[in-house]
């Protein structure tokens, strides 16, 4: 702060709060109430950056969100870090530490300067005329283009912080808390109606609340003073809710609105600890107000682009909000009435002012009356041609503009600054509009795109909507305000505004120069490097569209999406191919407004919460006793129960065995369960299911096969009969969901005349299943009373019995091949009926098994497993099922499509068993089949899709899909492998008591 | 995010439902009688209207009720919700 | 090539300011009448003509497009090329045009910027591991490289992947294609354009089609916003609209359009290098020479032609993204959008005559078109040069519904789009 340039006595900071940052290893000072930019500026510090494809010193440019050139690593922590973070927006804190982006060694020596001096080798899309040679180059060349690109770095570790969502519902969403804004939000709240009111600063007010000029007067107060006294108003209304420091990200289809709240970024990092860093709210609003305000341009001209070269407005708010002077030798170049307030609010302050550019001819308003009352020379008629300085802009040259303002003329004059404002006039914030769908039309006048039709209920109103002046910003934001809501009175109707008027308007988007075009850099896009050139000769070479300038010359396409770049571009394009601005369209504006964390985004859906678990009730058994999981949709289930070190072959193979050798205990909770009611309920299931089930008699259970419409299968499972018109359907447990919404669709849709209820109770029962030659024995010391003879209850029946209170259904169905029996009871029993089971199998070792064992016993029985041994393309008759095709039902799911001419191909790829002829070679799932090694290319018959060494069989055995299988049983195949081939030989799909005697223990 | 009226629940946010694509295009009552292009046309082929497409949505994290939906897929703007079993309406 | 692209013309321009430079493309009027008109100038199409211009000898013909060359869903994918498809007809259409990819910056003077950094396909539970390797060993056999990596192996590839076991659907191991990998979109489009105006295609932007002309099974001609075109063969690569201009020759297509996102992050400095995509987790991410974190989201389940999505696809996507990369936490999303994508009910596409004589359509890519382009638009070239298909696209006819002999992508394996 030695040069002086902090002015004392600023109501928005707070020199009593000294804190300290560090840029660039330098440990520096500012104020609470200090932005970044503003601290950086106080310490005289205008280079900060350097641009992406020249690497051209860059300076704070703006004050705001449109600040291409102020942007920094913030900390140096792999978790905390964050890139490309705009110095015009971050809060200063206590012990903030950054960086520049994009430069090497340091901002102040950059070796990628020299590129600066290669621009001429650089135009607009010189990397798709070159790189090519020679071919296999390309990733050499692309590997240094992509160091030298990018611009901050990603943290490399988990980020600690937390971030959240909110839902909020209002009457009125106001965007912008600047003074039409505000004035709508009370217009809002007095009519009643429930107001949400975003400002993405930490202070309401805009630029009007620190506006400093006594020509403006609103009810004859100076205008900050009276806005202070709404404020106030506002700030104890019950109907609205303000939320600052929150930004409007994206504005969707039927007012759906995502705003981003900062609550940590602005406090010192110890004070961050266990607080949200960011919340992400979720709006609808019945009708939207957009009063996001207007941002100012630059103009157009050579060398434009050096630090200490600022926008005319952003030099005012550094002066009247922050007290900080950006410069002490100043000029200020504009084309309109709007910088003079900045040359007031220098002269104020006590700043040197030098001169006042203007490229009008003259202008007679009460601002620009004022400011030549001071004595301050103004050349009119001129323009800047030229600038010096490297790192700092020193030296600004201008010359007069000739009558068409196409050309300089005379003398070139030399005015010493250190820091040069801009004002190229002003862009409505039009961004939210456009997103919501929103089309513009364009202002001769002011050469602006304003706001024109939507779709929404919506308004824009201030400077958002091309109001730039403060009478018709207020007058026009209280009738349009009143018309949107239906409103016939309000309290701001006697509004008595002054302001200064602005008579003389004139516009140049590219400003002519005493060189040619091709020797100047007038920069248009400061983070991506496109100047006028560019644009001009993506015109020459075709690119017409101002789509194909944009992607071609890249325009717009930085971090600041081209705020300040877009209307230039525009008017150069306009200019250039003699079209009028306003046909020319513009490009689109895509959400976000401004960049959105992706923390944010997610919110808390991250870590144990990013998909739910599913647990059965016996999870933490399993857990317990040492299960591995494996995930099955959201299911965990138990996979294996290592012992003693075991490997997953080395369990599997001890549970199969002894499932087959005397009793195993398997958890199927998970699979799907539908409770199926209703007078047409066996007509309905004839209908979803392949088989017929007009004879199932109650008490007995049947294997299903469902197919999709197209034919092909689509899950499989066993319905019970538990009554007249009720039954239990099971589904495989990945596909429940899908079957329930399937019939729930083809009930409510198709068949809506039957008479059928679904019910999904799959989580309202847990399933222990036990099989083997003992389960009878077990079952029999559990249940005392129950008959479980096979003449009372055999295979492929249901019985209902209690045990004390709880109600059990208990169905004998196998998918092992062995006896077994399976009891559901309501979830709540379902550890107790375990540990039963567990208890009463103990003489009988009974033994947990999982999933894998569960897919090698049903392989050894040739039992298919939709999802696995199919893959969609599989019809009942491929997989050697044509036994469940009812023949006399006239139509069910599908049947159709299994007589198409594909479908009834012989040589379809048909589900057969597999034998390696090593019995110790086990097959690799997803292993291909191939007759004839030698063929290239190699023609591929089918796939491995189970496979197992069965501990029962003391061999390896497959399943298989395999072209024309039915056929090609006995033949010989190989599988190849990338180091070996593989000989198998095909065989049925049943390995293991073909005769079915085991089912019966 | 387009606000679906439930005919059942009152409005709720889109994300709520799922599309179930063309609506009025009913299962064939004698799929055997088809040929192997009518069965196609019923099957697969889809009109995938621009403009106002009537179709089925279903209430999946709510009611789970089908119902049908007027919608102009050029803007996504609701024109109309209807009834399974409902005619379409005149717009 | 008129106006030949190197170093040394760059140099050449330099010292004529790059004042010199010659169009890229003619801006030409419609003819009266073309031997062939191609309806779309995105990448298929502009392809599409090229080849029908080099191949074919077919020099009287023109693209129409509605907006401007690659504005559609080539200007808006997230540009990933790869070819390690399941079943033989895939693999064989995807490879054909990797392998055009390979020396496409050469054939067209032009730099698409191909780079094949390898894409990689993760496994999250047990039935992605057996799909992955299933569609592994077929891709050997089908002489397309692809390998499988164990989990410690994918960690090597990709570092930042996040392979802890303890999160909710931890990576089992992955394929690698490494011939896979991006391009840049707006190259493909502008090289092809260039090229084909070289030959004399007339590529003509800003005309929409408003009707196809019959007579009886046979087309005539196309009206459009530029007045009658008189032709006898019209090859439509409209993508999202295929229907639309189905519709307006009386066709019904097995299409329906839905919305697709994709968004890209902030610049910034190299992380990773590679493509990754992961199915069971839905989240699809590669950098940009920009350095922009590249992302591709999912499809909604309607049908819409507003080029934009819901907004809960994106948080998903996100939400996937920071369980596999939770480094990327703090990374700020800068821009978001939405294309139109035409699905085949097997998601795969359809490159094939009507029944309508001299009428053909190439459509039905869904999400993954671009990575086709080149190898789409020889085909569909070949297609219509001789009103019959090439042996590659042979499978991708419309008549496979009728049928039953799909060729299900989405269904066989893993496969991402």
């Amino acid at each position: 702060m030695s040069k002086n340039l902090r002015i004392n006595n600023k109501q928005f900071v707070d020199e009593t709060r000294k804190l300290s940052f560090v840029f660039n290893g330098k440990k520096l000072y500012g104020y609470k109430g200090d932005t970044l930019a503003s601290a950086l500026l106080s310490n005289d510090i205008h280079l900060v950056g350097r641009s992406f494809k020249y690497h051209r010193p860059r300076g704070i440019m703006t004050s705001g969100s449109e600040e291409p050139n102020a942007i920094l690593q913030i900390g140096n922590d792999d978790a905390l870090t964050e890139p490309n973070v705009r110095a015009t927006e971050i809060e200063l804190y206590d012990g903030l530490i950054c960086n520049s982006q994009n430069c090497w060694p340091s901002v102040k020596f950059d070796i990628g300067g020299i590129n600066n001096f290669l621009s001429p080798l650089l135009p607009a899309g010189f990397y798709y005329k070159t790189f090519m040679w020679p071919a296999s180059f390309w990733g050499k060349y692309e590997y240094f283009i992509r160091k030298s690109a990018g611009l901050g770095k990603s943290p490399t570790k988990q980020d600690p912080d937390m971030y959240d969502h909110r839902y909020m519902h209002c009457d009125i969403l106001i965007v912008g808390g600047g003074v039409s804004g505000l004035i709508a939000a009370k217009i809002a709240s007095d009519d009643n109606k429930k107001v949400l009111l975003l400002e993405d600063k930490e202070l309401l007010g805009g630029s009007l609340i620190y506006d400093d000029n006594d020509i403006s007067k609103i009810d004859d107060q100076k205008s900050s003073e009276w806005l202070k006294k709404l404020i106030d108003n506002i700030k104890n209304d019950k109907n609205i809710i303000i939320k600052t420091r929150t930004s409007l990200a994206a504005y969707h289809n039927y007012n759906f609105l995502l705003a981003r709240q900062n609550l940590t970024d602005h406090l010192s990092v110890n004070d961050r600890n266990n607080k949200i860093r960011q919340r992400l709210y979720k709006i609808r609003a019945k009708k939207v107000i957009i009063s996001t305000g207007a941002i100012e341009r630059p103009q157009v001209f050579h060398n434009n682009d050096r630090p200490g070269i600022m926008l005319a407005s952003a030099v005012k708010k550094y002066i009247d909000y922050y007290g900080v002077r950006c410069g002490l030798e100043n000029v200020i170049f504009t084309n309109n009435d709007s910088a003079y307030e900045t040359a007031l609010s220098l002269h104020k302050s006590g700043t040197k002012l030098n001169a006042i550019v203007d490229i009008r001819d003259n202008s007679s308003s009460e601002i620009v009356n004022q400011v030549k009352g001071l004595g301050i020379q103004i050349y009119w008629n001129h323009s800047v041609v030229d600038t010096k300085g490297y790192k700092r802009i020193n030296k600004v040259t201008i010359m007069k503009l000739n009558d068409k303002g196409n050309d300089v003329i005379g003398k070139k004059i030399e005015l010493n600054c250190d820091c040069l404002s801009v004002s190229g006039g002003w862009t409505p914030m039009v961004h939210l509009f456009t997103q919501s769908g929103g089309k513009l039309k364009f202002d001769n006048k002011d050469n602006i795109f304003v706001p024109d039709k939507t779709n929404l209920n919506q308004l824009s109103i201030g400077s958002a909507k091309g109001d730039f002046e403060l009478d018709d910003v207020l007058k026009n934001s209280i009738k349009d305000t009143k018309k949107f809501l239906n409103i016939e009175n309000s309290n701001f109707d006697k509004i008595d505004v002054k302001c200064s008027k602005e008579k003389d308007k004139k516009n140049i988007w590219l400003l002519p120069s005493d060189k040619p075009l091709s020797k100047t850099k007038p920069f248009l896009d400061y983070q991506n490097d496109s100047t006028a050139k560019d644009i001009k000769l993506a015109l020459r070479e075709g690119f017409k569209s101002i789509e194909h300038v944009k992607r071609y010359t890249t325009t717009g396409m930085g971090t600041d999406q081209g705020k300040l770049a877009n209307m230039h571009a525009l008017g150069i394009v306009a200019d250039t191919t003699n079209t009028n601005m306003g046909d020319l369209g513009t490009t689109t504006f895509r959400p976000p407004y401004t960049p959105l964390t992706f923390g944010t985004i997610v919110g808390r859906n991250v870590g144990q919460f990013f998909d739910i678990f599913r647990k059965t009730p016996m999870h933490d058994w399993h857990v317990d006793n040492n299960a591995k999981f494996e995930n099955v949709g959201q299911w965990k289930r138990a996979w294996y129960y290592p012992k003693d070190g075991e490997t997953m072959y080395d369990a599997v193979q001890r549970e199969s065995k002894a499932a087959r050798e005397s009793s195993g205990i398997l958890d199927a909770s998970t699979l799907g369960k539908i409770d199926i009611q209703g007078t047409d309920a066996n007509e309905f299931l004839n209908r979803v299911y392949t088989n017929a089930w007009s004879k199932l008699q109650i008490g007995k259970c049947r294997y299903g096969l469902m197919l999709n419409e197209d034919g092909m299968v689509y899950d499989d499972g066993v319905t019970t009969k538990l009554g007249e018109n009720h039954y239990l359907m099971t589904t495989t447990t990945g596909g429940a969901a899908n079957v329930m919404s399937k019939l729930e669709d083809y009930l409510q849709t198709e068949w809506p005349e039957l008479d059928v209820f679904l019910t999904s109770v799959t989580d309202h029962y847990a399933t222990a299943s036990v099989c083997g030659p003992n389960a009878k024995k077990i079952i029999n010391k559990i249940f005392k009373n129950l008959d479980l003879s096979d003449e009372s209850f055999p295979h492929m029946s249901f019985k209902e019995v209690k045990l004390g209170n709880i109600s059990c259904r208990i169905m004998r169905i196998s998918f092992t091949g062995e006896l077994s029996y399976e009891i559901n009871v309501e979830a709540s029993y379902g550890k107790y009926i375990w540990e039963k089971c567990i208890e009463a199998g103990k003489e009988f070792n009974i033994t947990p098994y999982g999933t894998e064992t569960m897919h090698l016993l049903r392989a050894e029985k040739g039992f298919i497993i939709v999802g696995q041994d199919t893959d969609g393309t599989m019809t009942p008759v491929d997989l050697q099922m044509d036994w469940i095709i009812s023949k006399k039902k006239y139509d069910f799911i599908g049947k159709r499509s299994l007589y198409r001419s594909d479908t009834i191909r012989e040589d379809r790829k048909q589900l057969v068993g597999l034998l390696t002829d090593d019995p110790n070679e086990i097959l690799e799932e997803g292993a291909q089949l191939i007759k004839d090694g030698n063929k290239n290319p190699v023609d591929m018959l089918g796939h491995v899709t189970s496979s197992y060494f069965s501990p029962t069989l003391k061999k390896s055995i497959a399943l298989a899909i395999l072209k024309e299988g039915k056929k090609l049983k006995g033949q010989k195949l190989l599988v190849p492998m990338i180091d070996k081939t593989i000989k198998v030989t095909v065989s049925d799909t049943i390995f293991l008591d073909k005769e079915n005697e085991r089912i019966n223990g | 995010m387009f606000l679906i009226n439930c005919p059942y629940c009152g409005e709720r946010d889109q994300s709520e439902f799922v599309s179930g694509g063309e609506a009025h295009i009913a299962r064939p009552k004698q799929p055997t009688e088809l040929n192997d292009d009518q069965w196609a046309e019923y099957l697969f082929m889809r009109k995938n209207i621009k403009g106002i497409q009537f179709e089925r949505w279903n209430h999946a994290h709510g009611c789970r009720k089908w119902f049908n939906v007027a919608r102009d897929t050029s803007n996504d703007k609701i024109e109309k919700i209807y009834k399974m079993g409902e005619q379409p309406p005149k717009l | 090539m008129k106006n030949k692209y190197s170093i040394f013309s760059l140099i050449k321009n330099a010292f004529s300011n790059h004042e010199n430079w010659q169009r890229a493309w003619r801006d030409p009027e419609p003819k009266k009448e073309y031997d062939a008109v191609i309806v779309g100038g995105g990448g298929h199409g502009l392809a599409t003509a090229y080849y029908l211009a080099k191949k074919h000898n077919l020099r009287n013909i023109a693209v129409v497009e509605k907006g401007w060359i690659g504005g559609g869903n080539t200007g808006r994918n997230t540009t990933i090329i790869r070819s390690n498809y399941l079943w033989d007809a895939s693999a064989g259409l995807y490879d054909h045009a990797l392998k055009i990819w390979e020396g496409l910056s050469q054939e067209l003077n032009y730099n698409v910027m191909f780079s094949q950094r390898g894409v990689m396909n993760l496994a999250h539970n047990l039935q992605d591991v057996r799909d992955l390797k299933r569609r592994t060993h077929a891709n050997r056999l089908n002489g397309i490289d692809a390998v499988w990596l164990e989990t410690d192996e994918v960690k090597k590839f990709c570092p930042i992947i996040n392979t802890s076991q303890d999160i909710r659907y931890p990576v089992l191991g992955g394929t690698l294609q490494k011939r896979a990998g991006t391009a840049r979109h707006d190259a493909v489009a502008w090289g092809y354009a260039r090229g084909a105006d070289e030959m004399g295609v007339d590529i003509i932007q800003n005309c929409e089609v408003k009707g196809i002309k019959r007579s009886g099974d046979t087309v005539e001609g196309l009206e459009t916003t530029k007045g009658f075109i008189k032709t006898k063969k019209i090859g439509v690569v409209a993508a999202g609209h295929s229907s639309v201009i189905a519709n307006m020759a009386g066709l019904k297509l097995p299409l329906e359009s839905k919305p697709l996102q994709a968004l890209v992050s902030e610049p910034v400095k190299p992380i990773i290098d590679t493509v990754v995509m992961s199915n069971a987790v839905h989240a699809y991410v590669s950098q940009s020479d920009k350095g922009e974190l590249v992302i591709g989201a999912g499809t909604d389940s309607y049908v819409s032609y507003t080029q934009k999505g819901s907004f809960n696809i994106v948080e998903e996507t996100l939400k996937a993204i920071l369980e596999l990369y939770p480094i990327f936490s703090r990374m700020k999303m800068l821009r978001q959008w939405g294309g139109i994508v035409d699905i085949c009910p097997d998601a795969s596409p359809i490159i094939s005559k009507t029944s309508i004589k001299g009428l053909y359509f190439n459509c039905g890519w869904g999400t993954g078109g671009f990575k086709a382009t080149p190898g789409s638009g020889d085909l569909f070239a070949h297609t219509i040069a001789n009103d019959e298909p090439h042996k590659l696209n042979a499978s991708f006819n419309i008549n496979r519904f009728v049928s039953g002999d799909l060729v299900d992508e989405h269904g066989a394996a893993a496969v991402a789009h």
